[in-house]
């Protein structure tokens, strides 16, 4: 093991707040419910086990999971790649809020694009097409989703790329097309594994889309999870489900770590400099404001139905879907507005700790080469691919007895939210932190600092700017997160998602108009989260 | 404006823009067949963009390149037969030493058996035989530049343009390779045109130097 960094060899110190961190409230509350699951009576029952996991229409389950994940992320990294590159060539007016822009779907409420895209393409679209309970909207919802994440990822290492290689390639004699598939394609290679393995995960554990959209007939392994545990109350299947999808979660990261260092070109990525051309006259100008054109439209479709819904109430515009939010009503304990506030506060706890946890585990990750890092790096990422009622379920019947009794502690849903925001705070922070040259820190050494002094004053301050972005993105997520909140939340503190699906669980109009209200409202607060992280990112490094 | 040859390259009262930035303007140069020229000048004179403009990756936003008697400057870059050397090589980092050297050879679609043959061939020319399956990164400096020569060379390009080739060496290295390099150019006949800031180099490579002031 290597160890470098202001530490030295005692970085594994910064490991520990983490590790416990996720120990207690991950690993205990899953192992628990995993547990219970296969030893309902206290004692291992693996003949149980192994019936249930021998039934057909589980591998049935498992495998429609797995082949929807697969051609979503494959049109996600088509549609992906072709956004990527306009972004990385081209420089135009309102580029860099366009590319914001295109973050914003990715941490929208999945229940939110949800009932956005029944009104797109249910019954009543707007364009004709009846695609509810099809296959097809489940995939064109997750494209929407995570289209963001190859923009981002794909179009950052491409806008770093020499273009000299694709420049002497030309004059070899080569074409575009040969250009792009022999010189720039297989130097892309690692960042689109990057990319790919994560739209997969987030694809095979999507929930609310295959919920809302997939129909009765079509459930995935997370669907059918949430249903076993909370209308069956089979906790043997639903943990039998919850392992089969963890492994595969686990083999994928483990093949994309695999695949990642294979593919590594050691091409050093420059700084991303100022190469972009503006869009050029003629057809291939044409043909890339069309493209831009198509997919702002693909992007804005839903969202901008949502706001429509959200200004209809008696078949006409009116502003009282907002004006009722601050009436209490049957439907929930507190007013729409508490369920805000109670969002915005719930979001900020779990900002601070997936910060403080998510940046501690992030140095001590940048800082080692070895087994360790790798260890800890893998095991972070692994609440993104859990099931969150397997999550939130856990978490109350572990956390729930002395010593640690956080039934009705309100930190309870910072916690989950917190868990979901780590591997996104991980991902933001590691490339900046190991982009800090160690020469810098052997100078302050030299200088007399001790090696907290080093790490404040000189760490802190280069990596400020990506932790107020990974801050940004955090606060987001927990303003999203819906699946483990589901369980979590108390009764009298329901968080802005979970109001939503409560309001439109309920027949009528006006709790539908409250609830695209209150979408609405959502899509706002995280468009300025995104601002945020798109104010702060620096010459556009990490891998989200 | 110069005379203009029926064979050779002729630039005629080239300008290059980058948005409002003027790199090159009212630029004019002829190179004969089978002449080594060196274009001197100091850093931000616009070199590098006249080579650009020669080669097609950047459109001149006035004049014209004529490439023995036809006017290229609209032709794509791969269409036009002019080779390049880049300053920092701009080797293929996914590919092995032989691999970058093969990737022009493959483009003009010659057989499997001549293209290995005629990479033995290039890496004796530079100096560097046996090199073929290294990887590019385990390469030093000067082998490095030594490649990209090569790469450059082996499709036989009737023009090779070369972008401060020796730029990132050291003096030692860099007198011998510039001996090197005038010997590989008078040997194979290549029409050369090479972009340096530095007199001495200009002196021993080329048979003419041609020199480029900063826009005013």
């Amino acid at each position: 093991m290597t160890a470098r960094g202001p530490f030295g060899r005692s970085v594994g110190l910064l490991a520990v707040i983490p590790a416990v961190f996720l120990a207690v409230f991950f690993l205990w509350p899953v192992a628990a419910i995993v547990w219970r699951g296969l030893a309902p009576e206290g004692s291992l029952d693996l003949a149980a086990t192994f019936d249930i996991a021998t039934t057909g229409r589980w591998w049935k389950v498992a495998w429609f999971t797995t082949w929807q994940a697969l051609v979503s992320t494959a049109v996600t990294l088509i549609v992906g790649i072709a956004i990527a590159r306009i972004f990385a060539k081209y420089e135009f007016v309102g580029r860099r809020w366009l590319r914001a822009g295109f973050t914003v779907p990715f941490v929208l409420p999945t229940v939110v694009v949800g009932t956005a895209f029944i009104a797109l393409l249910g019954s009543n679209s707007p364009i004709g097409l009846d695609l509810r309970d099809t296959v097809v909207a489940v995939i064109v919802a997750h494209v929407f989703f995570n289209v963001a994440i190859v923009v981002r990822t794909v179009g950052d290492s491409w806008a770093r790329l020499d273009p000299r290689a694709e420049h002497a390639s030309r004059t070899l004699g080569a074409g575009p097309w040969t250009t792009w598939r022999e010189i720039t394609l297989p130097r892309l290679l690692p960042s689109i594994l990057a990319a790919g393995s994560i739209v997969f995960l987030f694809s095979f554990t999507s929930f609310g889309v295959v919920l809302l959209l997939g129909g009765p007939a079509r459930t995935t392994l997370e669907v059918e999870t949430y249903i076993q545990t909370t209308a069956f109350l089979r906790l043997d299947v639903a943990a039998v489900l919850a392992m089969i999808q963890m492994t595969i979660v686990v083999l994928t990261l483990v093949f994309q770590r695999r695949m990642r260092s294979r593919l590594e070109t050691g091409e050093q990525l420059r700084r991303e400099q100022s190469i972009r051309r503006p869009i050029p006259q003629g057809t291939a100008g044409v043909g890339v404001v069309f493209s831009v054109a198509v997919t702002l439209a693909f992007m804005l479709a839903p969202l901008l139905m949502l706001v429509h819904e959200s200004l209809r109430s008696g078949g006409r515009y009116t502003l009282a879907n907002y004006r009722g939010l601050n009436d209490g009503t049957s439907v929930m304990f507190v007013t729409p507005l508490e369920a805000i506030w109670n969002s915005v506060r719930f979001g900020v706890a779990a900002t601070a700790l997936a910060v403080v946890v998510g940046g501690l585990a992030a140095a001590a990750i940048a800082y080692t080469s070895g087994r360790a890092g790798r260890a800890l790096d893998l095991t972070l990422m692994l609440p993104l691919g859990t099931s969150a009622a397997t999550l939130g379920f856990g978490i109350l019947i572990t956390l729930d007895e002395p010593p640690l009794d956080l039934r009705t502690s309100v930190w309870l849903v910072p916690i989950a939210h917190a868990l979901v925001g780590i591997p996104f705070v991980i991902r933001l922070l590691v490339p900046s932190i190991r982009a800090v040259d160690d020469r810098l820190r052997t100078a302050a050494r030299v200088l007399g600092a001790s090696p907290w002094k080093t790490w404040l004053s000189v760490d802190v301050p280069l990596v400020a700017k990506a932790v107020l972005a990974a801050a940004g993105f955090a606060f987001a997520v927990s303003l999203g997160e819906f699946g483990a909140t589901a369980f979590i939340a108390r009764p009298e503190h329901p968080t802005l998602p979970t109001a939503i699906v409560r309001y439109l669980s309920r027949p009528g109009a006006a709790n539908f108009g409250q609830a695209m209200a209150m979408s609405t409202i959502l899509m706002g607060v995280t468009v300025c989260a995104v601002l945020v992280i798109e104010r702060f990112r620096i010459g556009d490094t990490g891998d989200f | 404006m110069t005379s203009e040859p029926t064979s050779g390259l002729s630039l005629v009262d080239i300008a290059v823009q980058y948005g409002d930035v003027v790199a090159v303007s009212g630029f004019d140069l002829s190179v004969s067949l089978g002449e080594v020229v060196a274009l001197l000048g100091p850093s931000g004179c616009g070199k590098s963009s006249v080579l650009s403009a020669i080669t097609g990756i950047v459109t001149p936003s006035a004049g014209t390149v004529v490439w023995n008697g036809i006017d290229v400057t609209n032709v794509a870059t791969h269409l036009r037969g002019i080779g390049m050397m880049f300053q920092d090589n701009a080797l293929f980092p996914h590919k092995n030493v032989a691999g970058n050297i093969e990737f022009g050879l493959r483009m003009q679609k010659m057989a499997p058996e001549a293209r290995s043959s005629r990479i033995g061939e290039m890496l004796e020319l530079v100096g560097l035989p046996g090199y073929g399956e290294r990887g590019v990164d385990e390469l030093s400096g000067g082998q490095q530049q030594r490649v990209a020569l090569a790469r450059a060379l082996a499709p036989e390009p009737g023009l090779l343009l070369l972008d401060e080739p020796l730029g990132s060496l050291d003096r030692d290295l860099r007198d011998r390779l510039a001996d090197d390099l005038r010997t590989i150019f008078t040997s194979t006949g290549t029409t050369v045109l090479f972009v340096t800031h530095d007199r001495d180099e200009a002196g021993r490579v080329a048979d003419r130097t041609v020199v480029m002031a900063a826009p005013s």
